[in-house]
């Protein structure tokens, strides 16, 4: 991952700042580190379209730059040709993100919609830094204003980005949950802290003291969305990815886990919602990015999904007629499979 | 609780009897005739006919088959295990100072191949295609296909004609009092057949805790953890080892068979006399009783372990100990 120098940033920050004291609107053709320096120090009015997003009115930029920023993501795989001879099968790089670029705002829930296994949980590797040995990532990523390479990325994960992940799966099954939620990452904490605020958290959550003394199976379903909340709230994250958080919930189950990032988010926190479920995403998220054949099309504020003359791209205006409350028409089959699950909206 | 332990010991009766019925009907249809096979072909020639009879009379060779089980077992019942005809002394006695000797043997590879094969195994699963991973799966898939025997050979010749650091073979120097073997003696002595079981049962284990840890590091709960800020040998260990150590105790505890079996081969190559080798001098000379005895104690030994192994599982895994009965508490 491209990392800029100090020096270029600092220089670049005088000198964007200077422009925007003596009122000089940004460049849109200077080149594209610049403007992304720039956008962070311009301010802007809300529900403006800027750089390729427009804002929610809860949309802020706190010291000026953005919580999260990601610009011109790719992710590709280096794989072996499957339709060649297996001992003469040429490798080659297949391309699962491109050019994707998505912000998160200070007090935000940006909801990535798209079709299940368009590869939105690479978006959450890629920001986490967790690279598969045979992928190729390339793109800049801004976490709090400061660029990021991988090896910084990965040193965020659990000290400002954590993941919220879609199952129980993801706890050891072997380990009581509390000791799990405490985790064992944090080192610089002492245990004794991370207990008390593992109960302090359990507390917060309506999960009993004996909820910890429980193995993951053992967990029910709101339990265990609960638990995985918590082990992320755990270490203080100023950012929360949320890989798919509500399927295999009930309808109250998945109005009550978005709600609690909906309160993560009040507290001047950023969510990075990643979700198939486009009316679910639409109750709570503020702003929707609209993630297809591997890249964001669309960057909205959720304000714009009120009426398809407000959606910019095709897809999304398609979108917007496949809801149930509007046209319910499919937009194309393999478009997005696996979208409207049987739960009804919940601002229906 | 009770119900596990009375299902245990039903299925354990039920092991013995059947493992002894099937020794006494193998060695009864065995073509070795044990009169000559324990008296010498010379010797049964220019042996009188009234002699002859009287020696089969005293290998039950007219006795018929479940007639001489019959006696066997009522009397094994009783605590008597009969009395080796080969050996010419209470099957009990000749187990006992060889089960000393194997079981030494046994325990040392069986621990050493499986803290070995663990390791090895942990180590090339975490570094996955890389040298050391093709370097342990080398020697694993090399030792894999070894003859136990083979390589006892090979290490014969290698450390004791070779190099001369090990004695050639049985338990004790030879030409001292038994009053003055050291311990020093014995382990010098034990060396070399522990480590050609070892070095074999190391395949088995290491190959496959490889692959688990494959599926423990690409599991979704290392995944998380990883993005929690665990480094990957941090996840191995906090979360790894639990999940590794199930199937790998399970798999040593099931594979005291195959020490068992390997120590047959390997006691035979050392001259060491242990039980294996008191198994093969029996069956060749259609000793019914001392082979019945090994026999029903192998067995024994096999049954403890997959026992041991069971209840293992409940010890490590919660799944398995809430299903099992809920009744069993545990801390």
């Amino acid at each position: 991952m491209e990392r800029l120098t100090e020096k270029e940033v600092n220089g670049l920050r005088e000198r964007v700042q200077g422009e925007t004291l003596r009122g000089v609107p940004g460049d849109r053709q200077a080149d594209e580190r610049r403007a992304a320096l720039r956008h962070e120090a311009l301010r802007h009015e809300d529900a403006q379209a800027h750089h390729h997003h427009t804002h929610a009115p809860v949309s802020r930029h706190e010291h000026g730059h953005h919580l999260l920023q990601v610009e011109d993501l790719s992710v590709g795989f280096r794989m072996y040709q499957e339709d060649e001879p297996f001992f003469r099968a040429k490798q080659r790089m297949v391309p699962v993100i491109e050019n994707l670029s998505i912000s998160v705002h200070v007090g935000e829930i940006v909801a990535v919609v798209g079709a299940s296994g368009s590869g939105k949980t690479l978006l959450a590797d890629a920001i986490l830094g967790l690279y598969e040995p045979n992928a190729t990532v390339c793109g800049r990523i801004w976490y709090d204003g400061e660029p990021q390479d991988a090896a910084s990325l990965a040193g965020l994960r659990g000290r400002g980005i954590s993941l919220v992940p879609q199952s129980v799966n993801n706890l050891d099954p072997l380990m009581k949950v509390g000791r799990q939620v405490e985790g064992f990452a944090r080192t610089d904490v002492p245990l004794a802290t991370r207990r008390t605020r593992r109960r302090e958290l359990f507390a917060r959550y309506g999960l009993g003291e004996d909820a910890a003394g429980l193995y993951p199976h053992q967990l029910s379903g709101g339990m265990a969305r609960r638990v995985l909340l918590c082990c992320a709230l755990m270490d203080d994250p100023r950012v929360i990815i949320a890989d798919e958080p509500t399927p295999g919930l009930d309808l109250p189950l998945a109005l009550a886990a978005l709600a609690d990032f909906r309160s993560f988010a009040d507290e001047g926190n950023g969510v990075l919602l990643i979700t198939h479920d486009i009316e679910l995403a639409l109750g709570v998220a503020d702003r929707v990015a609209v993630f297809r054949d591997g890249t964001v099309v669309e960057e909205t504020a959720v304000a714009n999904f009120a009426s398809p003359d407000t959606l910019a791209h095709p897809f999304s205006r398609e979108l917007w007629h496949a809801l149930p409350e509007h046209d319910f028409v499919v937009p194309s089959a393999s478009q997005l499979a696996g979208q409207g699950d049987e739960e009804g909206g919940p601002h229906a | 609780m009770p119900r596990f332990i009375l299902r245990n010991i039903v299925k354990f009766a039920l092991l013995m009897i059947a493992v002894s019925m099937a020794t006494f009907v193998l060695v009864s249809i065995s073509p070795i005739d044990p009169v000559q096979a324990n008296v010498g072909q010379a010797a049964l020639i220019n042996m009188s006919e009234a002699k002859r009879a009287q020696l089969a009379e005293y290998w039950g060779v007219n006795t018929p088959l479940w007639e001489r089980y019959v006696n066997w077992i009522t009397a094994a019942f009783q605590g008597d295990l009969g009395t080796s005809l080969r050996y010419n002394a209470p099957v009990a006695d000749v187990i006992a100072t060889r089960a000393l000797n194997s079981l030494a043997l046994m325990a040392t590879a069986w621990v050493v191949s499986g803290v070995l094969g663990f390791a090895l195994g942990i180590l090339a699963g975490a570094n996955r295609g890389r040298l050391v991973d093709r370097i342990v799966k080398g020697y694993c898939f090399l030792l894999a296909s070894v003859p136990t025997f083979w390589l006892g050979l090979v290490f014969l010749i290698v450390f004791s004609v070779w190099l001369g650091w090990f004695p050639f073979g049985f338990s004790v120097p030879i030409g001292v009092a038994a009053a003055d073997v050291t311990l020093a003696d014995a382990l010098h002595h034990l060396a070399l057949p522990a480590l050609t079981l070892s070095v074999v049962g190391v395949a088995n284990i290491a190959l496959h805790t490889r692959e688990k840890t494959i599926d423990v590091l690409e599991s979704d709960y290392v995944r998380f953890a990883c993005a929690r800020g665990l480094s990957t040998w941090g996840a191995l260990r906090h979360h790894g080892l639990r999940n590794l150590a199930l199937p790998a105790l399970t798999l040593q505890f099931a594979s005291i068979s195959e020490i068992f079996g390997g120590s047959v081969l390997v006691e035979q190559v050392f001259s060491y006399p242990g039980l294996g080798q008191a198994a093969v001098t029996a069956g060749l000379g259609g000793d019914v009783a001392l082979l019945a005895g090994i026999a029903v104690l192998s067995a024994a030994f096999v049954f403890g372990g997959n026992l041991i192994a069971n209840m293992l599982y409940g010890v490590v895994d919660p799944r398995i100990r809430r299903g099992e009965g809920e009744a069993r508490t545990h801390a």
